[in-house]
């Protein structure tokens, strides 16, 4: 491990990715996303790796499941009005079993919104992505050196999976500086992909990396197939962080930033003795349903704390399946909760000011 | 210490070396000795954590902000106001914060002449721990672009070497000689060593010219 520096959450986003063996990146610019891809831009010449921005958040997409078929480890990052122009890209990587990594720094939306931070591609990241049957990997850091650690994960899952892997950060993580430690870098590995359309060489059968299919029947097994690989995942794969939950009479549920916001007011909350704790989902796809579902019996309330207008909270809904009451608190705009409006809204959960 | 030797002071340097952060305590140093004292806020490239988003402390305890137009709204590029020549010109206490790297200096630059015939100190902000100018040459070579850029000159160096919330006595006394690098490969003197309160009273006698800040650039929830 090397000494520890001080990064941005887009520079480490890229840095981390390098270290990764990751040597292909295709993107367009975009705030508050900018800065990985002009990290990327002045590092990858210098370690004969590919930058490439394209023309369009379409055309980088493309680029990526170009790359990937291929079978190299590829990526691309944006912020969220970048993501719906990569949605079609996305669906095609995900019908094509190609991995990749797609980082989305999100900013405040409908529309061309604001470059303010926000969580409200939530639903788009874990449910509508693109059209279709299929899901991809989303990961939810909370900090920068977390960023760091979960880039190479997403990678390997992505690979091991054969799906398309979404780190989805926001604008505060992307922009803010903490101190990280880089993990020592891997080669990158280039030739293990068996599936991969790299040429032949007269060596073996061709490989075809597609998602056409002619036969509604071949369609339906591969999508079926697929969703039993889903199921594997949901087993294995679910990630999340408990803090104080083991007295908790109110769990808060939040990843990102709004996590940390609620960590503060949970810390706060504590020195009034309000037994409050948080489940930070990790992963978002699949949601961390088992960290829930162990503490229905004990805990009073769930409250779901995001940027958005309340996104996340119906997976908080489906896994408590009415048991017990399930809230919201939510800031969005590009604007983040203060640990003080938290605070309050556990108070009020609390029975108010006692 | 009060580390400013002349009227109009520039605050530059490398992304993330804290040139806001530092920019902020000059001020509300120079405010504190009762002077009368602008900020000039020319990032014009980071979206977040600049000095107009810190104007609320920074006019509570008089100091004036001048910052560009739509700064801390959903504007992507903000633009300069007309206001920054007058400022520079004008008789009072000036401190102006640049964005990082060439591309922030590009915006000092509009003002070369203008601060040129000022007599400008020009401050030259260096941090150990900042990746990619971990190492002197690094940060001798960011300076470069950063004089070609602004076509200013530095005239002396800040050390605010730190690891924002990981920063400990022992970060800052390893980076005293990174910063006698940086200074003798340039031949500018080191000003000061920034030292975030209250680390300073034990550093006092083991690093020369401490020049101690409070930290206001922090996260939401910090």
């Amino acid at each position: 491990m090397g000494e520890k520096v001080l990064m941005k959450g887009n520079e480490a986003i890229a840095e981390a990715a390098i270290a990764a063996g990751c040597r292909h990146f295709f993107g367009y610019p975009i705030t508050p996303q900018t800065e990985v891809a002009a990290y990327m831009s002045k590092r990858m010449p210098k370690i004969d790796g590919v930058y490439l921005q394209a023309e369009s958040e379409v055309a980088s997409i493309n680029m990526v499941l170009g790359a990937g078929a291929a079978g190299v480890r590829v990526m691309t990052s944006t912020s969220s009005p970048g993501v719906s122009l990569m949605a079609e890209g996305i669906s095609y990587l995900a019908g094509s079993d190609v991995p990749c990594l797609i980082v989305n720094v999100q900013r405040g939306g409908p529309g061309l919104g604001g470059i303010q931070p926000s969580q409200a591609d939530y639903h788009q990241a874990t449910k509508s992505t693109a059209h279709g049957d299929f899901h991809i990997l989303v990961f939810a850091p909370s900090t920068v050196q977390e960023t760091v650690d979960m880039i190479s994960t997403a990678f390997d899952l992505g690979d091991k999976y054969r799906m398309p892997a979404m780190v989805l950060s926001d604008g505060m993580l992307g922009q803010m500086m903490e101190p990280v430690v880089l993990p020592e870098p891997r080669e990158p590995d280039n030739d293990s992909k068996d599936w991969a359309a790299c040429g032949h060489g007269g060596k073996r059968k061709h490989n075809v990396v597609n998602s056409l299919y002619i036969n509604p029947q071949d369609l339906e097994d591969l999508v079926v197939a697929r969703y039993k690989r889903y199921e594997e995942i949901k087993e294995n794969h679910q990630m999340a962080e408990e803090y104080l939950t083991d007295d908790a009479e109110i769990i808060i549920v939040a990843y990102g930033s709004s996590s940390r916001v609620s960590r503060s007011a949970i810390d706060a909350a504590r020195k009034q003795g309000i037994k409050v704790g948080m489940i930070r989902p990790i992963t978002l796809w699949p949601f961390p349903e088992k960290f829930i579902e162990k503490h229905i019996d004990h805990t009073k309330v769930f409250l779901s704390v995001e940027m958005s207008m309340g996104q996340m909270v119906d997976d908080v809904r489906l896994v408590v399946n009415g048991k017990v009451p399930v809230e919201f608190y939510g800031r969005t705009g590009g604007i983040i909760p203060t640990p003080k409006e938290v605070l309050e809204q556990i108070v009020k959960l609390n029975g108010g000011v006692q | 210490m009060f580390p400013l030797e002349n009227r109009v002071t520039v605050v530059c340097g490398h992304y993330g070396t804290g040139k806001t952060n530092l920019s902020i305590n000059l001020a509300l140093d120079c405010a504190r000795h009762g002077e009368d004292v602008t900020l000039v806020d020319l990032d014009v490239v980071n979206p977040y954590f600049r000095s107009a988003d810190y104007a609320e402390v920074l006019t509570a305890n008089g100091v004036e902000v001048v910052g560009p137009n739509f700064a801390n709204t959903n504007l992507d590029t903000p633009s300069l106001p007309g206001a920054v020549r007058g400022v520079i010109s004008g008789g009072s206490r000036v401190i102006v914060d640049v964005g990082g790297d060439d591309a922030g200096a590009t915006a000092l630059g509009v003002y070369s002449n203008t601060l040129r015939d000022v007599d400008p100190d020009v401050i030259y902000v260096i941090n150990r721990y900042r990746s990619m100018t971990t190492h002197a040459e690094e940060a001798v070579e960011i300076l470069g672009e950063i004089e070609r850029t602004s076509r200013l000159k530095a005239t002396c160096i800040a050390n605010n070497s730190h690891l924002k919330q990981g920063t400990t006595e022992t970060t800052i006394l390893e980076s005293v000689g990174f910063a006698d690098d940086v200074s003798s490969i340039t031949g500018l003197p080191l000003r000061f060593t920034t030292v975030p309160r209250p680390l300073d009273v034990n550093l006092l006698n083991k690093i020369p010219n401490i020049y101690p800040v409070d930290v206001h650039v922090r996260a939401p929830w910090e």
